[in-house]
């Protein structure tokens, strides 16, 4: 039951990029088409939760045991960086046809920031206070960063497809380009703001 | 003289991080519930910007090409830290709102960007304009952005009341508003800049 509550939370009530404001460059950069969005979302959900247990870990096993858990920033950074790195170097290997999908939008990620920032938050255990009889341990940390990877994934693809409509109409001049894009994640997050309370 | 005049006006007026590059959308959004916080966060990003700007430009010929981008992030990375630290201890209040964004000021695409664009092509004096220029055009921006958003939902500027007790639209408080009030506003410089 808990788990479902975890999902319910990270993918509607507490939504990553409509309500944390985590990830907002990609959300607004890569979202003028569906496919690159699915892509995007895609790529997203596979290193964040990769991410997340190997920072969780290192979180419990070396920073708090040595004490020194103020290097957190630069470890994560690091960590990650070189972990997208490494998945890129395996997916050419092992999956050339994932490569190709997800290969774009991998160096991207680094400078994702819902990528550290989930991994802080699952780090330090912070999440679980969200979710009413959550506990912050590895399995529902790394279920709450899949789900919350699965709501940028969400908000990305219906803001392509509402960017892909809108696209076709006319617009004021003053408004073009981002002023449109950010009136229309926020109506969106309105829409949003509907699922709160429900967790 | 004009060089260094230029440099330092570019962030804050031509390639101003928020309304202009639209660069680090993040912090702008999240934090800048009041004025107050917007500004401490400007602040917090803009002492980052000019000491990492600083460091890798006085370091920029000794790092190899190759790992050029690791090795910024570690600067980076290390200043972020340290304001971290000196945050929690002496303004633990406005800690406690920033939160998770501070540590989060690694990967703001502004610090890393004007690390590769800037400071690895010029020296150190110049650098730190740029990162000054720059960091207070950020903080600027996110000033105005927290004080619209502050007058709308709650009516007051600077913890200050403008208009009486009861009134205030609650909703530009919250997530929908930001998303609003930042179009409204860069639609406005849009239509400013252009005449």
């Amino acid at each position: 039951m808990v788990y479902l509550l975890i999902i319910i939370s990270a993918i509607f009530v507490n939504n990553i990029v409509f309500s944390q404001f985590l990830g907002i460059c990609p959300f607004l950069g890569v979202s003028k088409k569906i496919d690159t969005a699915a892509g995007m979302g895609a790529a997203v959900t596979f290193v964040l939760t990769l991410a997340t247990v190997v920072t969780y870990l290192l979180q419990h096993f070396v920073l708090i045991p040595f004490h020194v858990e103020f290097l957190q920033t630069i470890l994560f950074i690091l960590v990650i960086a070189a972990l997208v790195q490494m998945i890129e170097i395996v997916l050419k290997k092992i999956s050339p046809s994932l490569y190709q999908a997800l290969g774009v939008f991998l160096p991207l990620i680094t400078t994702n920031c819902c990528i550290l920032g989930v991994a802080i938050l699952v780090g330090d255990g912070t999440w679980a206070g969200k979710v009413p009889g959550a506990e912050a341990n590895l399995l529902q940390g790394t279920i709450y960063a899949f789900a919350t990877a699965v709501g940028f994934a969400v908000a990305l693809i219906l803001f392509a497809g509402i960017r892909e409509q809108l696209a076709m109409n006319k617009i004021p001049k003053a408004m073009q380009g981002t002023p449109i894009a950010l009136l229309t994640a926020g109506l969106l997050a309105m829409a949003f703001m509907g699922f709160s309370g429900v967790v | 003289m004009s060089k260094a005049l230029n440099t330092f006006t570019n962030g804050l007026l031509r390639e101003n991080p928020t309304f202009g590059l639209v660069l680090g959308m993040c912090p702008t959004l999240a934090t800048t519930t009041s004025a107050i916080n917007g500004m401490s966060m400007g602040l917090a990003t803009l002492f980052v910007l000019v000491c990492s700007n600083v460091v890798i430009s006085l370091l920029r010929n000794l790092i190899p090409d190759k790992v050029h981008i690791p090795a910024y992030i570690v600067v980076i990375a290390s200043f972020v830290t340290m304001v971290q630290l000196l945050m929690q201890a002496y303004l633990p209040a406005i800690y406690e709102t920033l939160g998770l964004f501070i540590p989060l000021i690694v990967v703001n695409c502004i610090v890393l960007g004007r690390a590769e664009a800037f400071a690895a092509k010029n020296n150190a004096g110049l650098s730190a304009l740029d990162g000054l220029g720059m960091g207070l055009g950020f903080t600027l921006s996110l000033t105005v952005l927290g004080a619209v958003r502050e007058l709308l939902g709650s009516g007051m500027c600077f913890n200050m009341p403008v208009f009486p007790e009861n009134y205030g639209m609650l909703i530009f408080v919250l997530a929908p508003g930001a998303f609003i009030a930042l179009a409204y506003l860069m639609a406005l410089i849009q239509k400013l800049m252009k005449k």
